[in-house]
């Protein structure tokens, strides 16, 4: 046997089985996200029926530090 | 080549876990469709009650019981569930499209489907696996 032979074959079978797991990943790629989906639509889903109550955006106060005062007048 | 093996497997994970993130659903037309129909559900929510309006399997909404529609409002029910469901189609659409996967939209579709009905209140008519309407 030619030694040279061993390595190349590894490069080969190393090669085709990239391949493989590349196209393994084009199918995955290719399906739905169907929990994704799922959670996205409940999200819309409950604000349409107004079943979301915990989250009062937007007008919320409270955040703000206290207002410094206005500056005194140089003396 | 153990480096580009690596590479490849890094690839293929990279891009399952996109496959598994969120879907986007946080856009201009999207969130103007969500507004007009959490709006629309204001009249809406009376007839589901009565179960006059029913939650189609479909990821529609139809007329269930048209006697438990008063006979001046009916016209008027109709029009709502036809802006409804044109508001609906055009949601799913409008997700698809978002998420670079026009091709997505029946899926998406019968995904809402299944959780408008899951999601609807006791008492709400909703389309059984037979096509009939009960009420939940």
């Amino acid at each position: 046997m030619n030694p040279v032979h061993k390595p190349r074959r590894l490069l080969l079978l190393a090669a085709v089985s990239g391949l493989l797991m590349q196209g393994a990943c084009v199918t995955i790629n290719i399906y739905f996200p169907a929990a994704a989906a799922e959670k996205a639509a409940d999200r819309i889903i409950e604000e349409v029926y107004n079943l979301r109550r915990d989250g009062a955006p937007a007008s919320a106060p409270g955040s703000g530090a206290p207002k410094p005062a206005a500056p005194a007048p140089p003396k | 080549m153990t480096k580009i093996l690596f590479a490849c497997l890094l690839a293929c994970v990279a891009t399952l876990a996109s496959a598994q993130a969120n879907l986007e659903i946080n856009t201009p037309a999207i969130n103007n469709l969500k507004k007009a129909m959490t709006e629309r559900h204001a009249q809406l929510g009376p007839h589901y009650a009565s179960g006059a309006i029913g939650i189609a399997r479909d990821g529609s909404i139809a007329l269930a019981n048209a006697n438990a529609v008063p006979l001046p409002q009916r016209a008027g029910v109709g029009g709502l569930i036809a802006a409804e469901n044109t508001d609906r189609s055009a949601l799913y659409r409008e997700i698809a499209r978002a998420n670079g996967k026009p091709e997505w939209e029946a899926e998406i579709r019968n995904t809402f489907g299944q959780r408008w009905i899951e999601k609807a209140q006791p008492g709400w008519s909703v389309q059984n696996a037979a096509g009939q309407w009960v009420r939940k």
